[in-house]
C-alpha cells in the first residue's frame, strides 16, 4: 500500500479507493504513552484538512487532521481498549477506514521520502 | 521572537537528552526518561528538578517585617527566624498578584520566592508599593539557581549524595549554609522534600553529584502532574490576577486578622463573608478523554457554569480527574455536573481537589 502524510504527521495508506489514517511514528514518539483516541463515528463525512478526532498522551491533546474527504467506514475499536497500540505500531494501529472520495487530493500530500525530508527539518 | 533564557543546567539538560519547551521565558526541561516514569520516581523514590527560572526577591531594610505583612497575604511577623511561609500578594480587590514562598532570615532579612513568569510584574508591583517603608527591595533571580529534590528518599539523597544534614530542618524551616545556600523542607509535588537555593556553580556542582548518584532527573511535565495530584494551584491555571485566594480555596494562607492588615484585605474579607460567586473544585471524569485547561463545565441542562483549570489522566489516581472553577452552587461534593471535551460531553462529579494524599514529613 501507498503510503502519504501531512505537515501535521497524519498518514494515509491507500489501497485503490480505501484509506486507513492513523499517525506517523514521528508523531507517536513526540505524544509519549497514548491515553485515549478520540475517534468520528461510522458514517461521518471526513474534509481534507480539517479536524476529525484527537490523540491524547497524559501531556497533551493534539487534533488530528484527515488527509483526504471521504466517508468514514470504520473506526478502530481496539484503540478503545488499548490506546497505546499507537506506540506500539502507528503504522499499523489506523484510527478509522475511509473511502476516499477524490483519490487527487492525494497529490497534495506528502509521500515517504518527502516526509523524511520533512522531518530532518524539524 | 524572543529569546528564551537558559537556566545554570541547560547545558546538561541538552546533553542528557531532554525534551525542551520555552516556558516562563525560559528554554526549559519538559522531560528526560519519559513524563510517567519520572513522576513514579518521585512517588516511590526520589527525582530532582531544575527550578533555577522562580525569581528570588530580597527584601532588607528596617522596616522589612511590616513591609512583607503589607504585601503578603499569610503572616510573617508569627514566622521564626528560620522559617517559611507560603502565600499570596494581592491587589486591592483581592485578585492575585502571585503566589509565592517568603522566607524570614530575621526580622529586616527576607526573601520572596515568585513565579519567573510573574518577576517582571511582581518587582515592579513590590516596588509600587513600598513607598513610606525603609526597606531595600533587590530581584536576586539572577544569583540563585535553584533546585527541588523531592521523594520519600530526599532526605537520604541530601545527607548521602550532597552531605547536606537536613535532618533537623521542620517543614516549611529552612537553614543557611556558610556558603550561604538556603535549603528549605519545602516543595511542589506533595512528597516529603527540599528546596535548594545556590549559586549557580554550586547548583551544577550539585546537579552532577545527583545525576553521578543515579537520582532521577524530572522535568516540568511532571512537576505538573505531581503538583495537580496533590491540589496546589499553578499560577496561570487556578490563580490569576483576577482570581481571588478564596476562590481557589486557599483561605488558610490569608490571615485576614492579622495586625495591620495587607494589600487587598478588605475586599478578601467581604468575599470570605458573602461567599465567593465561583469555587476551585476538583472534578472526576467519567470519560477516557482528558479534560484540559480551558474547556467549558456545564450543568445537567448543558449550561456553562464554570471552567477546567488543569486536568489529566492521572498517573496515581488512575483516572480522569480535574480542576476547575464552578458556580458556588455546584460546588458541594458530590455535586453532578458535565464536562464538553471536544464535541462530547462526560459526566462530572464534584470531589475533593486533594486527589493525592500529601506525604510531607513534618
Amino acid at each position: 500500500m501507498e503510503i502519504y502524510y501531512l505537515p501535521t504527521h497524519e498518514y494515509i495508506k491507500v489501497d485503490g479507493n480505501i484509506g486507513y489514517i492513523g499517525v506517523s511514528e514521528y508523531a507517536a514518539s513526540q505524544l509519549g504513552a497514548v491515553t485515549y483516541v478520540d475517534m468520528p463515528e461510522e458514517g461521518d463525512e471526513l474534509e481534507a484538512g480539517e479536524e476529525f478526532g484527537a490523540i491524547e498522551s497524559r501531556k497533551a491533546a493534539s487534533d488530528l487532521y484527515s488527509p483526504v474527504s471521504g466517508e468514514v467506514l470504520e473506526v478502530n475499536e481496539e484503540l478503545a481498549d488499548d490506546p497505546k497500540l499507537v506506540n506500539n505500531a502507528p503504522l499499523d494501529a489506523w484510527i478509522v477506514k475511509v473511502k476516499i472520495a477524490d483519490s487527487a487530493e492525494l497529490e497534495g500530500l506528502m509521500n515517504q521520502e518527502a516526509y523524511d525530508k520533512y522531518l530532518t527539518t524539524l | 521572537m524572543i529569546e528564551s533564557k537558559q537556566t545554570c543546567l541547560h547545558d546538561r539538560h541538552v546533553s542528557l537528552g531532554a525534551s525542551m519547551s520555552p516556558f516562563a521565558g525560559y528554554d526549559m526541561p519538559i522531560e528526560y526518561a519519559g513524563l510517567d516514569t519520572e513522576h513514579v520516581s518521585v512517588r516511590s523514590r526520589c527525582g530532582v528538578f531544575d527550578v533555577s527560572h522562580m525569581g528570588e526577591v530580597d527584601i532588607k531594610g528596617r522596616d522589612a517585617l511590616k513591609f512583607v505583612d503589607h504585601i503578603f497575604t499569610n503572616d510573617a511577623s508569627s514566622l521564626a527566624d528560620g522559617q517559611c511561609a507560603y502565600g499570596m500578594m494581592t491587589r486591592q480587590d483581592g485578585g492575585t498578584v502571585d503566589d509565592l514562598l517568603v522566607y524570614r532570615r530575621n526580622d529586616h532579612d527576607f526573601m520572596l520566592v515568585i513565579n519567573a513568569s510573574n518577576t517582571e510584574k511582581d518587582v515592579a508591583w513590590i516596588k509600587s508599593n513600598a513607598d513610606g517603608f525603609d526597606v531595600e527591595i533587590s530581584d536576586r533571580s539572577a544569583d540563585f539557581g535553584q533546585l527541588a529534590v523531592q521523594g520519600p528518599d530526599s532526605e537520604k539523597v541530601m545527607k548521602d549524595v550532597l552531605g547536606i544534614d537536613c535532618s533537623g530542618i521542620s517543614f516549611y524551616h529552612f537553614i543557611t549554609l556558610p556558603d550561604l545556600s538556603i535549603v528549605s523542607r519545602t516543595g511542589y509535588t506533595g512528597e516529603n522534600g527540599f528546596e535548594i537555593y545556590a549559586a549557580p556553580g554550586k547548583i551544577i556542582d550539585m546537579w552532577d553529584k545527583l545525576m553521578a548518584a543515579g537520582v532521577e532527573p524530572c522535568g516540568l511535565g511532571c512537576r505538573d502532574t505531581l503538583r495537580f495530584e496533590a491540589g496546589l494551584p499553578l499560577y496561570g491555571d487556578e490563580l490569576d490576577d483576577d482570581v481571588t485566594p478564596i476562590e481557589a480555596g486557599l483561605g488558610m494562607f490569608v490571615k485576614l486578622d492579622k495586625p495591620g492588615g495587607f494589600i487587598g484585605r478588605d475586599a478578601l474579607a467581604k468575599q470570605k463573608t458573602e461567599g465567593p460567586k465561583r469555587k476551585l473544585v476538583g472534578l472526576e471524569i467519567d470519560s477516557p478523554a482528558t479534560a484540559r485547561h480551558g474547556f467549558e463545565v456545564l450543568d445537567l441542562d448543558g449550561a456553562t457554569v464554570g471552567h477546567i483549570t488543569t486536568g489529566y489522566n492521572s498517573i496515581s489516581v488512575g483516572k480522569n480527574i480535574a480542576m476547575a472553577f464552578v458556580d458556588a452552587r455546584y460546588a458541594t461534593k458530590g455535586s453532578h455536573l458535565q464536562v464538553k471535551i471536544r464535541r462530547k460531553t462526560a459526566p462530572a462529579t464534584v470531589v475533593n481537589k486533594r486527589f493525592y494524599t500529601n506525604k510531607y514529613k513534618k
